[in-house]
């Protein structure tokens, strides 16, 4: 009884779904007027093509609608909230003043298919953020194209393919990828058509490069690296890679999702990559919007451009127009030229910053992300201990053996008010903790950051239930995610 | 010299690096070799200060024409329509918009639950069971629903009707290149999908088939005859594209019994940057609920009992399967799905029926004045808020001279298809006035002489 009791007041807790607010006949739209004669408009259709039973969409108020959504917000974690540290998404930063730039109606409202003379601003911005992407990694061509890193990486492996296609080699099946690759690169691989191998790390955490050897062959039509790789470790023996890999006849893709740790200190273009993407989310601040929208833009080696997707944004006598005479393109990958909107925001980044600030910015991350290295060392395992770039891996094993795991602890984390890191990710380490801080976090959040999680650590040892609960301060406790999967519920049905 | 976004001092710099052992940042850069260090300044512009930077990017976007500097007709699967401003303030909660992926579902309940009433819309609006959390646009979310149906069905060939978005046909024809499917196109009758051409093709070879409702010319696919059509090979499966407002009014594409709805909920609040971001939908039948690219809601329960959301039936998706998940998409469009539901749940039950049929009406009206006005429209009246109209001159040429006159003309057909030289795609949606209509018909006609 008092069980059921219990349970109900619990349930009375369910926080309301807009469609629980819902009550006929209120409204919290207002359209234009009517002020053409009325029509008949059922008389054109067969009666089956009209629909019968309205959609149950919630009919609320304008202030209801307000309230429910700010109160949603509330129960959402942003960067704005508080630290976020997970790695490899380089949750930085995102300035208010791109918000307001991409609002403008010169920027917001204008459609894709207006007369190119009447969008020159717009394709200016695309040209000059192509151009600074391009001087940034070193790349002789961008596109802009490409939604997001996944589809990023999918497009340039189809160029890839055309490029050894163009060659009459058509036998190069294979894309090669490390063990600690993220999971959209085996994803994209397939998806373009490739069999993805694996390349392992060495103890050093780097690609083992006896390993590649082995696996590299006339099969290989490209080794897809992330440099520094989900590790936080740069590649040392990219030189060497890129020979190995190129003396095969592959090319070599770069995953830029690192690259907030080497702006202004390296740049792929020289490293030997054919092709690179980049994600504007991360490095440059288009915000992650809860997931997306992204953008990732493509960029690639001379012999490589003909292959771009299409159409290709081109300048000439100071007039930027889209060309489509690509005979060698890959296609089209998506409709129109990419997320602009996130572009423009890249683009307002880029500005802010400049040459020196971009360099900066990568200082910085890699700054901070070494101090919180070296404060965690004693108190986790440091699978590699060595300098890292922009982010690095610990590991939650000593924990584990006093019965916390990496999930508890990334819990508890929540009532400290912090976004934990990645957790178990990359799959090489055990127990995994991927802590990336970005440039834009102070020294005294690194610091009461670094305290939490030690501080958790001795609960761990004197207490660890308190973690094994976590979290206690959120709006719900820990989530059934097996009876979610088991028991699919993916829609409200009204009862 | 210190950025406004970067908080480090000179002091935490020096304690951070004693505290790491090196006496400069570069020690930490020391792992680059030589060979590929980048010494050089990057070749991008000076910085600019916020007032700076904000006063040339103002100027740089004044360039641009506009729908707010001038009255569209333009549409061609980009619309100008009814922008509530609650949507946008609601999108600009920064914990929305500056949140990852819902990965920790005690701190992320606003998003996910904000996604789940995303499903939840989109299977009321297309009558399918299951709908994903978006996808980057209907362009590719079509094509992937189409490499869905080549993997589910095991067979290697689509039916494509030409009558489909000409982007979303090119962004197929790339997308079928991984998996090397073959895409038919099926030719295109009185701006309809040729359904003999449609029955000639259909073999037990094919995946599926492709339509838009409604089509890229406007008109209204007859998609029970094409149901009816497919259901003659057995595995084959209906994949539907479809402008989301439309279905304020028609059928939905569920009560036929299709397979696969996508499409893109621009036409709700999202404004038209361009061409993106705007936002794909997918739905389908509860059959393939595990096949569905992207990330899923589900509702389940916390340790205490309490109604909560999770992403869920994950070992579809490249984190877990890596080179088996169902697709690579990662980032998806999830702030525009919020942005739609923001619009949905302003426009509500009775309101997107309101604003479907106002499309409707004022499009039969522009239609009208035009022929009064001598034009010849063509099709049938089966259409939703655009239909075609034919010129004597060409399309680009027209449009030079309307934007003069403060119009956004409408998409020259010419472009796609070469028997539609002078040929233009008019749209007309529930926020152009009856005076804008008569006005831009006038100038049309003058332009006409």
């Amino acid at each position: 009884m008092l069980k059921n009791w219990v349970i109900s007041m619990a349930k009375e807790k369910d926080f309301p779904l807009i469609f629980d607010m819902s009550k006929e006949g209120r409204k919290g739209y207002q359209l234009p007027e009517l002020d053409v004669p009325d029509v008949d408009l059922d008389a054109d259709f067969e009666d089956e093509y009209i629909r019968k039973e309205a959609p149950e969409l919630p009919e609320v108020s304008e202030l209801q609608i307000v309230r429910h959504y700010t109160a949603l917000s509330k129960r959402n974690h942003g960067i704005d909230s508080g630290f976020y540290p997970l790695g490899s998404c380089t949750m930085k930063y995102n300035p208010k003043v791109n918000e307001e730039i991409v609002r403008l109606p010169g920027f917001s409202f204008v459609h894709p298919y207006q007369a190119e003379e009447t969008a020159q601003g717009a394709m200016e911005l695309m040209y000059d953020l192509q151009t600074s992407l391009e001087n940034i990694t070193g790349m002789h061509q961008f596109t802009l194209q490409s939604a997001a890193g996944a589809q990023g990486e999918w497009a340039g492996l189809m160029m890839i393919r055309a490029y050894h296609e163009s060659n009459g080699d058509t036998e190069r099946t294979e894309v090669i990828v490390p063990d600690s690759a993220h999971g959209t690169n085996p994803a994209s691989a397939a998806v373009a058509g490739f069999k993805a191998v694996t390349v392992k790390t060495n103890d050093r955490g780097l690609v083992d490069l006896d390993d590649l050897k082995r696996v590299v062959s006339e099969k290989t039509a490209a080794l897809m690296l992330t440099n520094p790789n989900t590790l936080g470790l740069f590649e040392e023996e990219i030189i060497e890679m890129a020979e190995v890999v190129h003396g095969a006849g592959g090319r070599l893709y770069y995953d830029g999702a690192n690259l907030n740790a080497i702006m202004g200190y390296a740049r792929p273009g020289d490293m030997g990559f054919d092709v690179v993407h980049l994600n504007l989310h991360k490095t440059f601040t288009g915000p992650h919007g809860g997931g997306g929208p992204g953008s990732g833009p493509v960029g690639v080696t001379e012999e490589m451009a003909k292959f771009l997707p299409k159409p290709v944004l081109t300048k000439k006598d100071n007039q930027y127009t889209f060309d489509y005479n690509r005979p060698d393109s890959i296609g089209r990958i998506k409709p129109y030229y990419g997320n602009f909107g996130i572009n423009v925001r890249a683009y307002t980044y880029i500005r802010s910053m400049g040459p020196d600030g971009l360099k900066q910015v990568s200082e910085n991350a890699v700054l901070n992300a070494n101090y919180m290295m070296r404060r965690l060392q004693d108190e986790f395992e440091l699978p590699f201990d060595q300098h890292c770039k922009h982010e690095f891996v610990i590991s939650g094993k000593k924990q584990k053996k006093l019965g916390v795991r990496t999930l508890d602890i990334a819990k508890r984390l929540l009532d400290f008010g912090f976004h934990p890191p990645t957790i178990y990710f990359p799959l090489n380490v055990e127990e995994a903790m991927m802590v990336e801080p970005t440039e834009t976090e102070s020294k005294e959040t690194l610091d009461e950051f670094i305290d939490a999680l030690i501080s958790i650590s001795n609960e761990a040892k004197e207490d660890p239930e308190i973690v094994q609960d976590a979290p206690h301060t959120t709006v719900v406790s820990r989530m059934d995610e097996t009876l979610a999967a088991r028991k699919p519920v993916l829609k409200y049905e009204k009862e | 010299m210190q950025h406004r976004y970067i908080p480090m001092t000179e002091t935490d710099k020096k304690e951070m690096l004693d505290t790491v052992g090196v006496t400069s940042t570069d020690e930490l850069f020391a792992d680059i070799p030589e060979k590929v260090r980048f010494h050089g300044e990057l070749n991008v512009k000076p910085a600019k200060d916020e007032h700076e930077l904000t006063k040339e990017l103002t100027q740089l976007a004044a360039k641009n024409v506009n729908t707010k500097s001038h009255v569209s007709f333009l549409g061609a699967g980009v619309y100008d329509h009814y922008m509530p401003s609650v949507v946008d303030h609601m999108i600009s909660r920064s914990e929305f918009y500056t949140a990852y992926t819902p990965y920790q579902p005690e701190i992320s309940q606003g998003e996910l639950q904000a996604i789940f009433e995303f499903q939840t819309m989109i299977c009321e609006l297309t009558g399918m069971d299951v709908a994903n959390s978006s996808m980057y646009d209907g362009g590719t979310a079509l094509a992937e629903a189409v490499n869905l149906s080549a993997g589910q069905t095991k067979r290697s060939k689509v039916l494509v009707s030409k009558a489909i978005h000409p982007e979303s046909m090119d962004v197929i024809k790339t997308y079928t290149a991984g998996p090397d499917v073959e895409v038919v196109e099926i030719d295109v009758k009185d701006g309809l999908t040729d359904l003999d051409h449609l029955k000639a093709e259909l073999d037990d070879n094919t995946a599926s088939v492709v339509v838009q409702y409604p089509n890229f010319y406007g008109q209204i696919e007859p998609l029970k005859e094409v149901q009816e059509l497919v259901g003659e090979q057995k595995k084959t499966m209906t994949i539907v594209s479809s402008n989301p407002l439309a279905l304020g009014y028609l059928t939905p594409p569920g009560e036929f019994g299709v397979d696969i709805v996508v499409g893109d909920t621009q036409v709700f609040g999202i404004p038209a940057q361009f061409g993106g971001p705007h936002c794909g939908y997918f739905a389908t039948n509860k059959k393939l609920m595990r096949k569905v690219p992207g990330r899923l809601v589900g509702q389940t329960v916390d340790d205490d009992g309490r109604r909560g959301f999770v992403l869920t039936l994950q070992a579809r998706e490249q984190h877990i399967r890596r080179d088996k998940a169902t697709s690579n998409i990662c980032s998806n469009q999830a702030l525009n799905a919020l942005a739609t539901s923001v619009f949905l749940s302003v426009i509500g039950k009775r309101g997107i029926q309101e604003m479907a049929t106002k499309n409707m009406k004022k499009a039969r009206y522009a239609k009208k004045v035009l022929e009064d006005a001598g034009f010849e429209v063509l099709y049938s009246n089966r259409f939703f808020n655009e239909f075609v109209v034919k010129l004597d001159q060409d399309v680009n040429h027209v449009n030079n001279q309307l934007i003069d006159k403060g119009f956004i003309g409408g998409f020259d057909l010419g472009k796609v298809d070469g028997s539609l030289k002078n040929h233009m795609l008019i749209a007309v949606t529930e926020i152009r006035t009856k005076e804008e209509i008569d006005q831009f018909v006038k100038e049309l006609g003058d332009i006409h002489g």
